[in-house]
């Protein structure tokens, strides 16, 4: 059942994220990342972490994803051109040198959890309690910093959109 | 399923977001590539949190969630920004700055 599920969600999220750096049509790619999140979202549940799944597709899936297209939708920008030189050289490189870093990394992760399972759940990881006592106790401070930084994007964000500074 | 396979999994989405940042030009797609870099990167800290059994991965995830909102309201605020200046969000138009 688990074994389904993962490579059900492995063909999902692998077919969305190459749909998603090839499409030409940003509207098309924008909804194969939103897939891709949705996705990974499942990865997520499947490894417990519940609370998480759902900020993933509340947040991400959710907000961020509508931001993005609304601004495509926004802009009316055309498909991408087809001319040479990003599709040259720096394409080709790009590609060999992400399949040697894909390679490299594969090997190290694997090296590092070789032979290691998942514990077995205990009922209480991944739940907003266990998720939430950690954030507001360990991480208290971090936590005051990020809300910081979104004030701080905030107004940036405010700022740069005005027509005029 | 062991740990391995989701770390397998998130090198490969993080390679494509890797080749969609180098060989895309539009900047709403290089964007969109970083967020699927970002999102690999959810992946492995979740999956090495889930391993450990300890929420402190969960943390980092979430507070790389709240960096890539933040992350995608400036980008996309200079991406409008930028058309509304040139006309045009394909990066390798954007040479002002390059000579």
């Amino acid at each position: 059942m688990e074994l389904v599920a993962f490579v059900i969600l492995t063909t999902m999220a692998l077919v969305s994220g190459l749909v998603v750096i090839r499409h030409r049509n940003k509207v098309v790619a924008a909804l194969a990342l939103a897939g891709n999140l949705v996705s990974i979202a499942g990865f997520y549940l499947l490894i417990n972490a519940q609370f998480l799944a759902l900020l993933q597709i509340i947040v991400y899936a959710g907000a961020i994803m509508v931001l993005i297209l609304f601004v495509i939708m926004l802009l009316n920008l055309p498909d991408e051109s087809r001319r040479p030189g990003v599709g040259g050289i720096q394409g080709v490189l790009g590609v060999l040198l992400a399949v040697a870093f894909v390679v490299i990394l594969g090997m190290a992760l694997y090296n590092a959890t070789e032979g290691s399972s998942f514990p077995a759940a205990t009922g209480e990881f991944g739940t907003v309690e266990s998720v939430g006592v950690t954030l507001f106790t360990n991480f208290f401070y971090a936590f005051e910093a990020i809300s910081l930084l979104l004030v701080v994007a905030m107004i940036g964000a405010v700022l740069l959109a005005k027509r005029r500074l | 399923m062991g740990p391995q396979h989701y770390l397998l999994v998130s090198a490969i989405l993080f390679a494509l977001g890797v080749i969609g940042v180098l060989t895309r030009r539009g900047a709403i797609m290089i964007l969109m590539s970083v967020e699927l870099m970002l999102n690999a990167a959810n992946l492995a800290f979740i999956t090495f949190s889930r391993l450990h059994d300890q929420p402190d991965g969960q943390i980092f995830a979430f507070f790389i969630m709240t960096l890539a909102a933040a992350e995608a309201a400036v980008g996309l605020a200079i991406v409008i920004a930028l058309f509304r200046l040139r006309e045009t969000t394909e990066v390798d138009e954007l040479n002002l700055m390059k000579w």
